[in-house]
């Protein structure tokens, strides 16, 4: 097995995709484009979290990666069963279209 | 510079650059392919760290079952909107600033803070295996286990309210 890269490599890398992530999610309108960023911000965590784990050589950073990855599943499902919801009462899905709290 | 860092660095503008495609590509299926790419890519960098379960999980999980769900509820919806300006221009320079503000608050954050306080060098060079990821699973962490199996049954049953809609 090939030796990785250091540890400051994995951070910087999740620092740069939690900021596209982050973006995203404030430029686009599209609530199923708007969830991938919230995935790919999780997914910066969890880098941090194993870049850690392998750094200090503890198990706890890819535990918590593997529960964090069970709570973006479960975050989607309930996300999208919100927006299929949404779209079956209004034909639309644009988020600035739904802002009122009443069907 | 070392065979591990060229293959950091290749694997890490793949997942850059496909994160940028999707969130500046129009359409929500070409969105969702490469993420695909980008989780696949985050998985490499779990291989590489040595978190092989990781990234089979994350394989399995993420590019199998999430993004199936994504593609599944895209083709479903089929969101056929006319095209326009997807922000005010004015929200898009602020949430740039705000985003090159938040990788500079992280970078200095990362230079400053994580790395003077850590040891320069890992540890040990043994990677802790599946095993030890396995025993921890289920030793010191098992109350959490347990909540979140729980928290996907809530999940699911959430899902199947919330998709069938009205009851006559």
């Amino acid at each position: 097995m090939i030796e990785s890269a250091p540890t400051p490599y994995y951070l910087v890398l999740s620092a740069v995709l939690f900021s596209i992530g982050a973006l995203g999610f404030c430029i686009r309108k599209n609530p199923l484009v708007m969830f991938m960023c919230v995935e790919i911000m999780l997914n910066a965590a969890n880098l941090s979290f194993v870049a850690f784990a392998r750094h200090l050589n503890v198990i706890d950073g890819q535990v918590i990666a593997l529960f964090i990855m069970a709570i973006a599943a479960a975050e989607v499902v309930v996300g999208l069963g919100i927006i299929v919801a949404i779209f079956r009462l209004r034909d639309s899905i644009d988020v600035d279209e739904v802002n009122v709290l009443r069907g | 510079m070392s065979l591990s860092e060229v293959f950091f660095l290749i694997v890490a503008a793949i997942a850059i650059g496909s994160a940028t495609l999707v969130i500046t590509l129009p359409n929500t299926v070409h969105s969702a392919l490469f993420l695909v790419a980008t989780l696949f890519c985050v998985a490499l960098m779990f291989l590489s760290m040595g978190a092989e379960f990781l990234a089979a999980v994350q394989i399995l999980v993420y590019a199998g079952a999430i993004m199936i769900l994504f593609l599944f509820v895209i083709t479903l919806m089929n969101p056929q909107r006319p095209a326009g300006p997807d922000r005010l221009r004015s929200q898009v320079v602020w949430s740039c600033a705000f985003a090159v503000m938040l990788l500079l608050v992280l970078w200095i954050s990362i230079q400053e803070g994580a790395m003077a306080a850590l040891p320069i060098a890992p540890v040990s060079t043994t990677p802790l295996g599946l095993d030890a990821l396995g025993i921890a699973l289920f030793t010191t962490y098992v109350v959490p286990f347990e909540i979140t199996s729980i928290l996907l049954l809530v999940a699911m049953v959430g899902a199947v309210v919330l998709g069938r809609g009205r009851v006559q």
